[in-house]
């Protein structure tokens, strides 16, 4: 049995052709079925549709053999026990940093950061040797900088257009996301054929 | 409301119960008597000690696993012990001198500051053995041994072995000249099989093509038996030491199926050139072994040879360990428990005590006790029969 995990929504259907070519084809649509796990045409591969952030969970505890994460998710998580053997490039996008675009010239204090990658934005200002409040936020970031949460913000941007419309602009490049096939290592470790196989096959379409 | 809950106990910490806890004893008490039917002595090291010797010639890992406190008498850190093995190392290295091969086996608990995985205990119940003095793969194919043997005692079946050799890596990142630094990111990269990081990263350095590409195709070579080949291919230009490294993971391989291939067949196990599992400490072959119900390994173990140097002597040194608690939750053996024997308060005391001198668990009803034989757990109750004590049901 092969389970692969897989969150809804653009990862989803841009990981739909690359199933494909490894001939992996799920037997319903998670839009229109309220199950969340899908049958494939393989009776031994299952689907699993769980939230984006979960999914190194998933595939590092071995509740999923197989999964596929955005960077900016793996990068988050610290992908412990995880192997990401393969870039499918697709759903892909920058982790930014960004800030209003008449902010004023900081005077002193601490530079406020809101962001949901708390991680990931404490490792990038430590490296630049810049000392930093955190601030968790859950959802539309863009605002912390409007209502004067915070001085910046670090999230993904796309095409920049939320950004804009919101009177923001990006400032600094941290990493460009993509995302990327997960393994679990005791699954590459005692299912090797299979798994190597599917990974052969994706890695040929992606190219 | 937020009421203060005593009963509480700390996230990953538990407390064994009657039941678990006579599983744990038999348990302890097979395997120390497997190990000592293989001539691995039992040494305790103590639960805690100076953190300097806990945590030499050890990783950066370790460090941050392990709980710390200041030593009031002495004023230095000590540690509580996230592994006991760099103990057994000290033992061997410093206490018991031996020239001839020494083999030792510990069980108990250690404390970790974060579990391990996902919904792991932070106190496990650590088993391990070493093997010191000998550096050929004859012990490493004894520890393996002992390890597939520490599974099967506990019925643990459907056992999958992985094989690595971290000198594989070692011996290219100093062929390549890479600095600690580079070392460390690449090493971290490879743990992730990341390739798209491995080879953005290759691409900024200015090293020779060849080992760029050999560097690159690391992360590729898992797999059966047929790796090895692969590897000679691609790994032609490497260093000596590297091929070494190859050579003697194979012949470890061969010399395993050997002696256990009955039941250890090929495709069990897996060979993974880029396994740096423990990599800061490890010197040559690396093993762990896997079973489909759990995503992590079950057991793991590998050759550490410089650990006893900062000891006062280098020893070559294999060993592996496993976590009791984890062995506990897979396994369904059924340990046999003596029976329990009920006595009324009016018992005869000569028969009592022939009886627990013969192994039996004797439990005395206290006076005015309303509770009877089943309520205390007994299967059987000493009855008086014809003037006759006599043990019934």
């Amino acid at each position: 049995m092969i389970t692969i995990a897989l969150s809804k929504g653009r990862i989803y259907k841009e990981t739909l052709p690359l199933l494909a070519a490894a001939n992996i084809v799920p037997a319903d649509d998670p839009d229109k079925s309220r199950k969340l796990i899908l049958d494939t045409n393989h009776d031994d591969v299952k689907l699993v549709i769980i939230r984006a952030t979960d999914v190194p969970t998933y595939v590092q505890f071995g509740a999923a053999d197989l999964g596929v994460a955005g960077k900016d998710v793996l990068l988050e998580h610290g992908g412990e026990g995880l192997y990401e053997p393969l870039d499918l490039k697709i759903a892909r996008c920058k982790l930014m940093t960004a800030g209003l675009v008449d902010a004023k010239p900081r005077v002193s204090g601490r530079l406020r950061v809101a962001t949901k990658f708390t991680n990931v934005a404490r490792r990038y200002f430590e490296s630049r040797g810049e000392q930093i409040e955190l601030i968790k936020l859950y959802g539309s970031m863009e605002l912390g900088p409007i209502v004067g949460l915070s001085d910046l913000i670090v999230d993904v941007v796309d095409t920049g257009n939320t950004l804009k419309a919101n009177g923001l602009k990006p400032v600094d490049h941290i990493a460009d996301i993509s995302s990327r096939l997960v393994v679990n290592k005791a699954s590459m470790k005692m299912k090797h054929k299979k798994i190597s196989s599917i990974i052969d096959k994706i890695s040929a379409a992606v190219a | 409301m937020i009421t203060k809950q005593h009963w509480i106990l700390p996230e990953g910490i538990e407390e064994v119960l009657p039941e678990q806890a006579a599983r744990f004893e038999s348990m302890r008490r097979m395997l120390l008597d497997l190990y000592a039917t293989w001539g691995y002595e039992l040494v305790m090291p103590p639960t805690i000690d100076f953190i300097e010797s806990l945590l030499t010639g050890t990783g950066h890992d370790l460090d941050l696993q392990t709980f710390k406190l200041v030593d009031q008498l002495s004023g230095r850190t000590l540690g509580i012990r996230a592994d006991m093995t760099p103990q057994v190392a000290r033992i061997d290295a410093h206490q018991l001198l031996r020239e001839a091969p020494t083999r030792l086996c510990y069980i108990g608990t250690v404390l970790r500051t974060r579990p391990e995985s996902i919904g792991d205990s932070r106190s496990p119940l650590q088993v391990g053995a070493e093997l010191y003095g000998y550096a050929g793969i004859e012990s490493e194919v004894e520890i393996i041994g002992l390890m597939l043997q520490t599974l099967s005692a506990m019925d643990i079946d459907d056992v999958y072995l992985d094989l690595g050799n971290v000198d594989i890596y070692r011996g290219l990142a100093k062929q390549a000249g890479l600095s600690k630094e580079v070392e460390g990111q690449l090493f971290d990269m490879l743990q992730r099989k990341a390739v798209t990081e491995i080879n953005t990263l290759l691409d900024s350095l200015d090293i020779d093509a060849e080992v760029k590409t050999m560097l690159s195709g690391l992360s590729s070579l898992n797999g059966d038996r047929s790796v090895f080949e692969k590897a000679r291919a691609l790994l032609s230009k490497a260093d000596e030491p590297v091929k070494q490294a190859i050579d003697y993971l194979e012949k470890t391989a061969e010399l395993m199926w050997q002696r256990y291939g009955g039941s250890l067949p090929e495709s069990k196990v897996h060979f993974d050139l880029s396994e740096l599992h423990g990599y800061h400490y490890k010197t040559g072959v690396v093993f762990a072994a896997f079973v489909p119900q759990r995503g992590q390994a079950i057991a793991r173990g590998g050759r550490y040879d410089d650990i006893g140097e900062v000891f006062g002597r280098a020893r070559a040194a294999t060993g592996f360990s496993t976590d009791l608690k984890v062995l506990n939750q897979l396994s369904a053996k059924q340990f046999v428990s003596s029976e329990k024997i009920f006595a009324p308060v009016d018992a005869d005391r000569s028969r009592v005590a022939a009886l627990r001198d013969e192994g039996a668990t004797v439990i005395e009803q206290l006076p005015g006790q309303e509770a009877d034989a089943a309520a205390m757990g007994c299967n059987r109750s000493l009855c008086l029969v014809d003037g006759q004590w006599v043990v019934q049901g």
